[in-house]
Parts: C-alpha cells; structure tokens; sequence
C-alpha cells in the first residue's frame, strides 16, 4: 500500500492541463454556438475542436498512465460512502474527458465539417455526413458538458471541503509542488 | 434462345441504332447525369459543395471540336454549400448578393482541341455582375448512350466579388476554389 499523499508528477501535470484546457473550451462552445456567421466564427470553432482534440490525446494519455500507479491513499477520516462516491465521480470525469471531445468530433463529422487538428492534422471522419446524427449528437455533446459541469462543480467543491473545512492535506494531492510530501 | 438471351439482343440492336451509338453532334443534354461541384478549404477543413439546377445548352462534334459551343446557367439558389446555415449566408449581398445575381452564366468563345480526348474550352463566367475570361480543361468520353464532359479549374472568388468586406479574409475561407463539372449529353 502505497504511503504516498500525492498523484505522480505527470499525473498531476495532465490533471491540471485538461482541467485549464477544458475551462477555455467549455465557455468557448457555449460562447461561439449563437454567434451570427463570421470568420471569426469560423475560427473560434476550429480554436474549440483543435483544444478538444487535445483535450482528447491527453485524457487518453491521462487513463492510461492512471492504470500504472496506485493513486494516494483518501483520508481514512473520510466515511466510507465518501470514498464510494469520490471513485464514482473520479471515474466519470475520466468517461467524460474521453466522450465529450470524441461527440464532438464525431458531431462534426456527422455535419460535414472534418476535424484538422490545428489545420495540419487531418482526423478521419468516423461517421459520414449525416444531418439527423448531426443533430443528435449535438445533444449528446451539450447533455455530456451540462453532466461535466455538474460533476466539476462537485469535484471542486468536495475538494475544498477536505481541505479548509475538515482541514485535510487534501490540495496536497493534486500540487505541481512537491512541498509537505513526507 | 432464353428469353433473356432474346432481351439482351434486343437491347444491343436498340443500343446500336440509337442516334447517340455513332459519331456525330452531342447535343441533348441529360440533367440526371450531369453535375456541377466544388470544393474550397475553410479554415484548412476541405468543404464541399455544388449546385443542383443548372441549364446547359451545347452542341459538340468531336469532328468538329472548334464549331462546339457550350452555355451553362445556374441557379444560385440550389446551391449545396456545406451545411443549411453556410447555404443561407451564401445568399446574402457580401456573398452572391443573390436577390440582385439569382444566377450565373457561362458562355463559351472558343473549343480547341489539345490532342486525345482532351479538349480546352474558353468562355466568359458572369457571376455577381462581373464577368471574367476563363480557361476550361474538358475531358470527353464518348459512350454508347451517353457522352460525358468533365472539366475542373480553379476559380478565385475574389474575383467574382464572392465574400466581400470581412469575408475577403482568404486565411479563413480560401480565394481558390476548385470547380468541378460532368455534362452528360446524347446525340442530335
């Protein structure tokens, strides 16, 4: 059993990365949908699913290097439907990080708008263009961030919670500083 | 003989006796199999488009490529240009300015032939009042009930007018845009 009060280095870099990522690009999609068309429509669209492809690498990245370590131990202070439910959430935000850049992509697709990563990398079209799919995954992606939204706030506030209120060395675990690490 | 068999020999002579089966003046032209495209980079996304109305009126004997003449209208409003909201802000003054230019018109000069089935069209495209030279590779192929004429080049729509004021930004919406068209026609 590891001993450790903190997530490994890159894990805690891609932690934080995904996190500054998504709250450019949350406010973004919500922004640029209503806008009236312009080229700068066009733009902020690409900016978005160029940021959501990243988004997408690093969160695979993400699950991925997340099955190599055993992350530190919760504050055994913590009641046991606490831990129940900090694994749930912990776990969807990891299923939403992957699907809500995958709807995305596949929502453009299924408009007829390829995906070119940073206009160089073109993505393959996964679904063909196809207006009804379009739609629906139109709200497919809106529903995952409305379920984002809610789980982040969750996430943040419980966080906090530990940590000034029932004054746990709960920020620790998450700090690009290796400060207070025993 | 199968029935079959004797259908089949029916549809042959019928095929060869068709007016179309020998050489000769392609004129009728077969809107079912004819198809005017394009395709042009937004925000380096390739978007592809084209229109679904035109009207073609031609006559080409590739005996006698340089008496060929060729007049393509179309109209603007059955246009495909990537999405319903892309279609709607393409009507407008900035873009095709369609309530003053519903159409466009080709209308060609001169028929060259470039050796092969290869033949070099020049014409005049009139579009949002403006009317420039144009220069068209045509590619025939002749075929039994059908002959078809494909060409492509590049149009820049700046020279046209398509996109005016912010929407003449090419690094967002590019100048170039690759016209692509198969006119199928029949004989006489």
């Amino acid at each position: 059993m590891s001993t450790a009060l903190r997530y490994p280095t890159p894990a805690v870099v891609l932690h934080w990365l995904v996190a500054l990522l998504i709250f450019v690009a949350f406010p973004l999609g919500v922004y640029m949908h209503e806008l009236p068309a312009s080229p700068d429509k066009l733009k902020l669209y690409s900016y978005h699913k160029w940021i959501g492809i990243t988004i997408l690498m690093l969160a695979a990245a993400r699950v991925m290097w997340r099955t190599t370590y055993t992350p530190p131990a919760l504050p055994a202070s913590m009641a046991q439907w606490q831990h129940r439910v900090t694994h749930i959430v912990h776990g969807l935000l990891y299923v939403l990080i992957l699907a809500i850049p995958l709807s995305g992509w596949l929502m453009s697709s299924a408009k007829g708008f390829q995906t070119v990563w940073f206009g160089v990398l073109p993505l393959p079209d996964l679904v063909g263009k196809d207006k009804a799919l379009g739609e629906l995954l139109a709200g497919v992606h809106q529903a995952l961030n409305f379920s984002l939204l809610v789980l982040v706030f969750l996430h943040v506030a419980a966080a906090l919670k530990h940590h000034f209120i029932e004054r746990q060395p709960f920020m620790q675990r998450m700090s690009l500083s290796k400060k207070g690490q025993p | 003989m199968s029935m079959k068999r004797i259908f089949n020999a029916l549809a042959l002579l019928a095929v060869l006796a068709s007016p179309a089966a020998g050489a000769g003046e392609y004129r009728t032209v077969l809107p079912g199999q004819s198809t005017i495209g394009f395709e042009f980079s937004q925000m380096g996304v390739p978007i592809k488009g084209g229109f679904k109305r035109f009207a073609v009126q031609m006559a080409f004997d590739p005996a006698r490529p340089e008496a060929g003449r060729a007049q393509i209208d179309i109209d603007l409003a059955s246009i495909d240009a990537g999405s319903s909201e892309a279609d709607e802000e393409s009507a407008g003054r900035l873009w095709f300015n369609r309530s003053a230019y519903p159409s466009a018109k080709f209308v060609s000069s001169r028929i060259r032939a470039l050796g092969g089935n290869r033949y070099e069209m020049r014409g005049t495209l009139t579009l949002k009042g403006r009317s420039r030279e144009m220069i068209v590779p045509v590619t025939f192929k002749p075929g039994k009930a059908a002959a078809t004429f494909d060409g492509a080049f590049i149009l820049k729509r700046l020279d046209f007018g398509i996109g005016e004021g912010m929407w003449a930004d090419v690094a967002t919406v590019a100048n170039e845009v690759q016209v692509t068209f198969r006119i199928a026609a029949s004989g006489k």
